[in-house]
């Protein structure tokens, strides 16, 4: 009589936004755990392993990402006033952003300049498809911004969501051997970097290594997803990859 | 309380934010203007608002958190991600890498440069 006990059960979970929802919350405190017991390796940042095991999860148990979106859009839309959130972290180091207005700037100009077309050159070069590529532009911009710019130039905003998180974590694992590499030991040099190229995933490494490095990189993700909403479609118009 | 009443303002901002580019017809995503919006109240205030602090504190220091439902539409595009597999992933490490060297790069040499036009002031 257990059999199809099991089943009415899961009929109900799956159907039910509370799965979604709970399954995200648990698979990634679990990763963050491990991440701690491992000594922050970034190899195991938390979002790698989550994401690994909760698409492992959907695949196993048949689950589409609709009924998965389901319950794990209530931690989405927190993305929104997270987004917001960042004007805090922003006026508090305004100050010492104030002093160094001129270098951000520049920085982050060319950051955007070449974040937009490297990514759409090197696609294009390799035969990714325009949709991939118009996909591909806005990677580095935190989700929530990334997502409402590619609908706006035509790429697909669900696989921008992705790749954004994928650069993220690309972003969050190379960057401190990167600045080593490179001779760079400034904070705010590394955090600016981070954050223009790796977002809000960047942004959570960079906290780890210090307040500063993790202001900065908060600051850049936040003015770099302005300065990309304002002028990547312009940008694009201009290389002629869009009409 | 303090935790509803600051995630009460941060979404009265995204609100205030979204109806305005789409009132003024902005390019700009609408949380991003409502970060704008926030900034200006606390330049003008002065201070932070005590009310929002808990909840953007919460909200930042779980920020990974928050892309992993978005992480896990990969699922939706694996048959995309099984043709364009190579133009994709190289794209992300290159220009990744690029994007970052180059930020970080210029970053350094415009500090260099008006450090040293401005001795003294450093």
């Amino acid at each position: 009589m257990i059999e199809p006990d099991l089943t009415r059960i899961w009929v109900y979970l799956s159907a039910s936004p509370l799965l979604g929802l709970t399954i995200t919350l648990v698979a990634y405190s679990l990763a963050h755990r491990l991440y701690l017991r491992a000594g922050s390796n970034p190899l195991l940042n938390p979002v790698v392993t989550s994401v690994t095991a909760l698409i492992l999860f959907l695949l196993v148990t048949d689950t589409s990402y609709d009924d998965y979106f389901d319950g794990a859009q209530f931690v989405h839309f927190l993305l929104g006033p997270a987004t917001v959130a960042l004007a805090i972290p922003l006026y508090q180091q305004f100050d010492k952003l104030k002093q160094v207005w001129l270098p951000v700037t520049a920085a982050l100009v060319t950051g955007v300049v070449i974040g937009a077309f490297s990514s759409v050159a090197i696609a294009r070069l390799l035969g990714a498809s325009l949709e991939t590529q118009l996909s591909l532009a806005p990677k580095s911009v935190t989700a929530p911004v990334g997502m409402a710019i590619s609908e706006q130039i035509g790429g697909l905003p669900s696989l921008t969501a992705a790749l954004v998180v994928v650069t993220g974590i690309i972003g969050a694992v190379i960057g401190s051997k990167l600045f080593d590499l490179m001779g760079i030991r400034d904070d705010s040099v590394k955090g600016i970097a981070m954050g223009m190229t790796s977002h809000g995933i960047g942004t959570a490494r960079a906290f780890q290594v210090s307040a500063q490095m993790g202001a900065f990189s908060g600051l850049a993700m936040a003015l770099s997803a302005f300065l990309y909403s304002v002028f990547l479609p312009w940008l694009l118009s201009i290389a002629g990859v869009l009409a | 309380m303090q935790l509803i009443n600051g995630m009460t303002l941060l979404l009265i901002y995204q609100l205030a934010g979204e109806v305005s580019v789409r009132l003024l017809g902005l390019p700009v995503p609408g949380p991003v203007m409502g970060m704008v919006m926030l900034f200006l109240t606390l330049m003008i205030r002065g201070r932070v608002v005590k009310a929002v602090e808990p909840a953007s504190s919460a909200l930042l220091s779980h920020l990974s958190l928050l892309f992993v439902p978005a992480g896990v539409g990969l699922i939706v595009h694996f048959s995309r991600l099984g043709n364009e597999w190579l133009p994709i992933g190289v794209t992300l490490l290159l220009s990744t890498i690029i994007t970052m060297a180059v930020t970080a790069l210029v970053m350094q040499w415009v500090t260099q440069l008006t450090a040293r036009r401005e001795p003294g002031h450093d």
